[in-house]
């Protein structure tokens, strides 16, 4: 494979449908499940902790540490649910079931599979981001249409993580591979976001580090959205946030093509 | 026969099928990795209803020469016209009229037997309603008809490369390629994929595939190409091939006493003889003699069979092994 067809632009088409489809239909077979996951997983750790720690701090940042946690825990789960799609599940479609190979043996480039493997990350993302916030509603920390909003943005950081995920994919020999990404992005992602804390009550240095996380961006949009507040900035912080996905998805479509069109 | 004839024979068609264009006409192929030629100067054509073997050892070059035309990979020279359209150029175009068996099962294990056919359909867009009609005789020629709504994960490794096959066939492919279709495969199994290909053959399907099987090679294809290193070594029918290369007759001996009787008669009354291990393959155009010598010697163990594309295959590329 020469350099000049590594690195070409993306080619987009609509025949990545047929495989983000494809995605789908399998996601049907194990819905139950994966809804289940989504919904269970945020609702215990936000009964945990925000009643647990929430009965000793009280009120933070102007709300109950449980519905602090909430709005948090809905970046969380957008961010940790395209992660794993973009590491572990594309890695099982593109290297242990070959389903890749067999898809490009079909009039789809390589471009539109990893497209449309970002482009199912971010619908992950969204769908846990729904049922993150069907948990909120229903455990009845505050109603507000404003909220909904938090849908295209999980979509957004699904595009984000999941390309970073879709890197990881393209370099991994093996799932361990995976457990990098945990250590040096998504564990410090989580604890300098402002998921479980707020982020200005760390020392400044900290939080200029945490300014330049993408999740900290995510966090500063969903948390006034769900109390019904328009957010400041936006502008910016959908900026970063695409920078992030855009870049990391370039390089994760260049590897790719590197791995695979050989 | 030298490079010039080769090619020749490469690139003519059967004499029926002169008139229409090449399903298939590869020019010049060549593909580097690194300091490594794979594919050195590959020329050939297919056409309409032949079946074209790539025979070669492991490291030929054939894998590489399929992903080539299929647009997987750019070629580093030469041109490739694929069911009329250049590739890489407009490979997805021409990938829409190809099917594709590849070396190893990759069939879809979170779906059913039909839905396999069905989500693959999908990816040529060939409306559903087509699919719907289409996929029943498909599993009908798989031989799986009644396994259906079946899991892929409880299916034997016969029946994935039949629906793999069924699969390859889903939007009635111009050429059918096949990356050793029948590599891991039982005999039984074997026998129902070649029963298979000829069907399509029959049906006047154009296929083209890459095998070191010589029984499989012998059996299905109507010109066979020898690659080795990346370069074409012979081409033709296989029978011509083998007429041409190979002494009709072969007599092998076998045992400790090989040996000796080879170094002492064997080498005066076969007209060619090489060792290998303990065993000498003796080549000839009428074996009488040697099997006359060969009953006087007790204790030697032998067998007198027709020349196989098997002794074609080791008298061009040789005895060494490859990895």
């Amino acid at each position: 494979m020469n350099t000049a067809s590594i690195v070409r632009l993306p080619r987009f088409s609509t025949r990545f449908v047929p495989v983000w489809r494809r995605n789908l239909l399998v996601w049907r077979k194990l819905a139950i499940a994966s809804v289940l996951g989504n919904i269970a997983d945020p609702l215990l750790y936000m009964l945990a902790l925000g009643y647990g720690i929430g009965a000793m701090v009280g009120k933070v940042d102007g709300m109950s540490y449980v519905v602090f946690i909430g709005t948090g825990m809905v970046c969380q789960s957008a961010m940790f649910t395209s992660s794993f799609e973009g590491m572990y599940s594309a890695f099982s479609r593109m290297h242990v079931q070959r389903t890749w190979e067999a898809i490009i043996n079909a009039p789809i480039a390589l471009d539109d599979v990893v497209l449309a493997e970002w482009v199912w990350c971010a619908t992950k993302a969204v769908m846990s981001t729904a049922a993150i916030l069907i948990v909120i509603e229903a455990l009845g920390f505050g109603h507000t249409w404003l909220a909904l909003w938090v849908l295209p943005l999980g979509f957004l950081v699904g595009l984000c993580f999941g390309a970073f995920g879709l890197v990881m994919n393209s370099l991994a020999p093996g799932y361990d591979f995976f457990t990098y990404f945990f250590t040096l992005v998504l564990t410090p992602m989580l604890l300098f976001s402002g998921v479980y804390f707020p982020v200005n009550q760390m020392p400044a240095w900290l939080a200029h580090v945490a300014s330049v996380l993408p999740l900290k961006h995510a966090i500063d949009l969903a948390r006034p959205l769900m109390l019904d507040r328009v957010p400041d900035d936006i502008g910016v912080h959908v900026a970063v946030i695409a920078a992030y996905a855009l870049v990391a998805y370039y390089a994760a479509l260049m590897l790719t093509r590197r791995r695979l069109l050989k | 026969m030298n490079g010039a004839a080769i090619a020749e024979a490469a690139l003519t068609p059967p004499r029926s099928e002169k008139s229409t264009p090449p399903i298939l006409r590869v020019d010049r192929l060549r593909k580097r990795y690194g300091d490594q030629e794979v594919v050195r100067g590959l020329s050939f054509a297919i056409h309409r209803g032949e079946c074209f073997a790539l025979l070669g050892p492991n490291g030929a070059g054939k894998t590489t020469t399929l992903r080539c035309c299929l647009g997987l990979i750019d070629p580093d020279g030469g041109t490739i016209e694929l069911v009329g359209e250049p590739v890489p150029k407009a490979a997805r175009e021409a990938r829409i009229r190809v099917g594709v068996v590849p070396q190893m099962d990759n069939l879809d294990p979170d779906f059913t037997v039909r839905e396999n056919l069905l989500i693959y359909g999908g990816y040529f867009r060939l409306p559903r309603s087509d699919l719907d009609a289409r996929i029943p005789q498909l599993l009908e020629f798989a031989g799986l008809s009644g396994k259906a709504q079946t899991s892929i994960r409880t299916l034997s490794g016969g029946m994935k490369r039949r629906l793999t096959l069924a699969r390859a066939l889903v939007n009635d492919p111009d050429l059918l390629i096949l990356d050793e279709p029948t590599t891991g495969l039982d005999p039984q199994a074997r026998h129902l994929i070649w029963d298979g290909l000829r069907q399509l053959l029959n049906q006047g399907k154009t296929i083209l595939l890459t095998t070191h099987f010589m029984d499989e090679a012998e059996r299905l294809s109507t010109r066979l190409a020898v690659i080795d290193h990346g370069t074409m070594i012979a081409c033709d029918a296989p029978r011509a091939l083998l007429a041409r290369h190979v002494e009709p007759e072969v007599v092998e001996v076998y045992g400790e006493a090989a040996k000796t009787w080879a170094e002492t008669r064997g080498r005066s009354l076969a007209k060619r003889l090489e060792l290998a291990g303990e065993t000498a393959f003796c080549y000839a155009d009428d074996a009488a003699p040697l099997l006359a010598d060969l009953a006087t010697h007790a204790g030697v163990r032998y067998l007198h069979r027709p020349a196989n594309l098997e002794d074609l295959f080791i008298k061009l590329t040789g005895r060494e092994l490859r990895d």
